[in-house]
């Protein structure tokens, strides 16, 4: 069906769990065509066994991330011009997450890890209480709108160097997420928050090596917030909030 | 055939390099540093022990590796200054110069020391 | 130890040694510069308080330093555990704490 002068691009794609091996498919090239276009012809025309994800399509649900030729990406979001090198893509799982099948990734760890990291609202007012008025332009309240629109792809996560050397750190997204609510003033739950922070699988394991923050599709910078736990916890040491 | 997916993770950024180069060199001055103690110790001894020894250190081999010493110290007192902007001021972009610039001052700290050397 | 206390002291050694640094850099190249004969050293630092003061609280801070520094790269790169992460990072600390303040008094004590 393909013209002679077809051009085709070489594919390598993750097959398997943990174990496995890369396959190669030869996918004829497109105009204006996201890896995300690549994956969904290789399971249509090649081969309907290969597992993977994605919704939207369109950039806003975070489904299709994966490590395109080394670097976790939004697949639906990744032209392909921009990322093969000589014709040839390599297609992988998430990294650091357990491989359920081929390139879909297991994000219960991840999720997980947002719990441990206190990453959940705790309201200080009930409903018979007048509403707290908060300033859009109060300084907690931009440092909470700068972090808080996370939609926890997993790209920092998969980025992380930390992440890969200490199982237990809970990454970029989670701590992000933390300093998004250390910085909401209707939140009663900060101690137990910045003892979590605190802990051994805490904000004190970055090195603000920074590929989460040159990474996140929205644009999040999740070093920062890093930076600011690091900045809270060490003072509730000092005052001997948490030990 | 059984495998593990490539995941390397991102690097080669250059800040992912500054960090690498701070942690590396951190390493290496914590290797260097006790030597160093025991050497000055030789001081104990008397000044002729300690000058026996600095006689030593006249050789281009260990000149060489004094410049090394003096590019590692620099490399991470500059690398850990940029940490403890990052922790604590700011944010700023621009990093990536930062980091460039912050290399050629620890060669360049490195280069004096070469010609107070020579 | 705890994560945040670990992080403090060796963020707090750090901001201290920045000065010391800066300080013994510029001794290194002014001592080269002029010659590095034991005399020469001794010269300077033998009976002064002031070297006596700054290399001691030179010497505490880098032990301290590098011992929790030296302790983060084996948990991340070597994987050891809670308890051998410490018993490294007390060791090392006091091998370079002794062997400093040796140092320090060789050179400083007449």
């Amino acid at each position: 069906m393909s013209s002679a002068a077809e051009t085709m691009i070489d594919v390598r794609v993750w097959r398997g769990g943990e174990e496995g091996e890369y396959q190669s498919f030869s996918v004829p090239r497109r105009d204006s065509q996201t890896v995300l276009d690549v994956v969904t012809w290789i399971q249509r025309n090649a081969d309907p066994t290969l597992a993977y994800r994605f919704a939207c399509r369109v950039g806003v649900c975070g489904s299709c991330a994966m490590t395109v030729n080394g670097r976790p990406r939004w697949t639906c979001r990744t032209h392909v011009s921009k990322v093969v090198e000589d014709g040839r893509l390599e297609i992988g799982p998430l990294a650091n997450l357990p491989v359920i099948r081929d390139l879909a990734a297991d994000m219960s760890p991840f999720f997980d890890k947002w719990q441990k990291a206190e990453g959940t609202f705790v309201p200080s007012r009930t409903r018979h209480e007048p509403l707290e008025t908060i300033s859009p332009e109060s300084a907690e309240r931009q440092a909470a709108d700068a972090a808080i629109e996370c939609i926890n792809c997993g790209v920092c996560y998969a980025a992380c160097d930390t992440v890969r050397w200490s199982p237990e750190y809970f990454g970029p997204a989670a701590l992000n997420r933390s300093w998004s609510l250390v910085n909401d003033v209707r939140d009663a739950g900060n101690l137990k928050r910045l003892a979590a922070a605190a802990s051994n699988g805490g904000c004190h394991n970055c090195h603000s090596h920074q590929s989460c923050e040159q990474l996140c599709p929205k644009g999040l910078n999740p070093t920062a917030s890093i930076a600011g736990l690091k900045r809270r916890t060490m003072q509730a040491y000092i005052r001997g909030e948490i030990s | 055939m059984s495998a593990r997916p490539h995941t390397t993770g991102y690097r080669g950024d250059r800040l992912w390099i500054a960090a690498m180069v701070h942690r590396v060199s951190g390493v290496l001055l914590a290797a260097f540093l006790p030597l160093h103690f025991l050497v000055l110790g030789l001081a104990i001894r008397g000044e002729a022990e300690l000058d026996g020894f600095l006689q030593w250190t006249k050789s281009p081999l260990v000149k060489f590796a004094e410049i090394g010493l003096v590019l590692l110290l620099a490399i991470h007192l500059l690398g850990g200054i940029r940490v403890l902007v990052i922790e604590n001021m700011p944010w700023r972009d621009g990093q990536k110069r930062m980091a460039t610039l912050a290399a050629v001052a620890a060669v360049g700290i490195a280069g004096v020391f070469l010609i107070a050397l020579l | 130890m705890s994560a945040v206390r670990l992080y403090t002291w060796q963020r707090l050694t750090a901001v201290l040694m920045v000065p010391l640094i800066a300080v013994h850099l510029i001794i290194i190249i002014y001592a080269t510069n002029r010659g590095l004969s034991a005399a020469e050293i001794l010269g300077r630092t033998r009976g002064s308080i002031a070297w006596g003061l700054y290399y001691s609280l030179f010497v505490v801070a880098a032990s301290i330093h590098g011992a929790i520094g030296v302790r983060g790269v084996a948990r991340e790169w070597l994987g050891w555990r809670e308890t051998a992460l410490d018993r490294l990072m007390w060791i090392f600390g006091v091998v370079l704490l002794v062997l400093g303040l040796r140092a320090v008094i060789a050179v400083v004590a007449l």
